[in-house]
């Protein structure tokens, strides 16, 4: 089983949510499952920096030896940040899902809706494993 | 459901991601695909590869029924050696690819892909039917591990007597690794030198703790067949269902040179091919090294100046160049100034020369 941790939210997409309570701007990543689904991931294209995005949108792509899997905008708002050292070395999306290989910072614009708790998550990587 | 192979308790507590391939149960990798590939190209892995099929042709007209049903000339083959072939149908195209272990005088095993065994025998047994031969699918009862890398032979060394160094590429003899009857040969698809292990199905568990335990200080770890096929990719051979299928003659692969025209005989294809031999094909099998990062994959359209000049048959990043390869059939002519359309986005590639590694021999 993989690790999904109690304090962030979650989408359908295996993308995680951290800060939501705290702040108007939010960390984003690709859970433990999903990386450890991709395998080896070689290639991690993210949004720019300054970008809008809407929540549902396409904003990158994590591509590993055997496929490529697209990154969903978990919420909408204005993309602050991108991890640029998640791009210049992708291996630590494998290492360090929920630390080092964050990928983007969005300030959320709006309600954010559909997220998943991690009981919620868990119920449904545990039926797709 | 899919198969699973004599080993498949093995992988599992391995902790390998299973994964289904041509209807098996097959480790995909069991931790890192990059590691496993960089142990195969520097020190050695170890490969499940039960999923392939044993087919033995057997009899006085064995060679002359495997002449008559394959495209390359087994009667030639010496006692103990290999030769890569290929199964065609009537219009030349290919059926599968395969590799031809000659036994004995009269005694052959043809080893077929996982996807394809059980038409090979099918067929071979309707193409045998003429001669004093018998086919004999015979993949149920062998398990198939693969020792791979530059450090195999001194791994194998340890758990075996039979002459090793003497055993050329593409040869193969019978003999005990641990104990245990094998047909022990010097074939690979990793582009390293290494051995294929052909042995009883109760006896695949035990060898393959053997040489786990014998490979640990070589620096042998399990490999699983993500790293096969990036291994496979580097070294520019060919999978069937990729590179190779029903709608292609060997020639439109650039492997017309296993062809033995020459052959007494007639020979399932040979007038299809014939007429085809000297056409220079549309397309030909090219190497592709992406200039960016995003990976050509099997489907993509190789493109020039926006209109379509070929498609990508496999892709992958390349562990041993840093960046991602491809090979494709692309439209003989175009060179320069190739692009190939990655999600809509025209990514540049260099055509390259296959292969893409060699090993220093």
């Amino acid at each position: 089983m993989s690790n999904i941790p109690d304090e962030l939210s979650y989408t359908k997409e295996h993308e995680w949510v951290a800060g939501l309570d705290e702040s108007v701007t939010v960390t984003v990543g690709i859970t433990a499952y999903a990386a450890e689904a991709l395998g080896d991931v070689v290639y991690v294209q993210l949004p720019e920096a300054g970008s809008t995005v809407e929540a549902g949108d396409s904003v990158g792509e994590v591509e590993s030896t055997k496929s490529v899997s697209e990154i969903y905008a978990p919420l909408g708002g204005e993309v602050v940040e991108v991890n640029q050292a998640v791009v210049d070395d992708p291996s630590l999306v494998n290492n360090d899902p929920y630390g080092e290989g964050w990928m983007f910072r969005v300030r959320v614009e709006g309600d954010p809706e559909d997220l998943l708790s991690a009981e919620e998550y868990k119920a449904l990587t545990s039926g797709e494993s | 459901m899919s198969r699973p192979t004599p080993l498949r308790d093995v992988h599992e507590s391995l902790g390998a991601k299973l994964t289904d391939f041509a209807g098996w149960l097959m480790p995909l990798r069991y931790g890192s695909e990059s590691a496993e590939h960089n142990a195969v190209r520097e020190a050695a892995g170890l490969f499940d590869l039960s999923h392939m099929g044993e087919i033995f042709v057997t009899g006085p007209q064995a060679a002359e029924a495997l002449d008559y049903a394959l495209v390359g000339h087994l009667s030639a083959l010496a006692v103990g050696r290999a030769r890569y072939t290929m199964i065609v149908n009537e219009r030349g195209g290919v059926l599968d690819d395969l590799i031809v272990y000659r036994l004995g005088d009269e005694e052959f095993m043809v080893v077929a892909n996982a996807s394809n065994y059980e038409m090979v025998a099918r067929e071979l047994t309707g193409r045998a039917e003429a001669y004093d031969a018998v086919v004999d699918d015979r993949s149920e009862q062998y398990a198939l591990i693969a020792v791979q890398g530059p450090r195999a032979q001194e791994i194998l060394a340890t758990l075996t007597d039979a002459e090793l160094t003497g055993l050329k590429y593409y040869a193969g003899l019978p003999g005990l690794v641990d104990g245990r009857q094998a047909l022990i040969a010097r074939t690979g698809y990793t582009g390293e030198d290494g051995f294929e292990l052909f042995v009883a199905v109760q006896d695949a568990v035990p060898l393959w703790h053997a040489l786990t335990a014998a490979g640990k200080p070589f620096g042998l770890i399990p490999a699983g067949l993500s790293s096969r096929d990036t291994l496979r990719l580097e070294a520019g051979m060919p999978l069937y269902g990729n590179e190779l299928n029903a709608g292609l003659t060997p020639f439109d692969a650039g492997l017309g040179r296993v062809v033995k025209f020459d052959k007494p005989g007639d020979f399932v294809g040979r007038a299809a091919l014939e007429a085809v031999k000297d056409v220079p094909p549309r397309r030909r099998l090219a190497g592709l090294v992406a200039r960016g990062r995003r990976v050509p994959r099997h489907g993509h359209p190789v493109t020039k100046d926006g209109a379509v000049v070929g498609e990508v048959t496999s892709g992958a990043p390349s562990q041993t160049l840093g960046k991602p390869i491809a090979m494709a059939y692309v439209d003989t002519g175009a060179g320069e100034g190739l692009t190939v359309d990655i999600r809509g986005s025209q990514e540049p590639v260099d055509l390259v020369e296959l292969p893409f590694y060699r090993r220093n021999k």
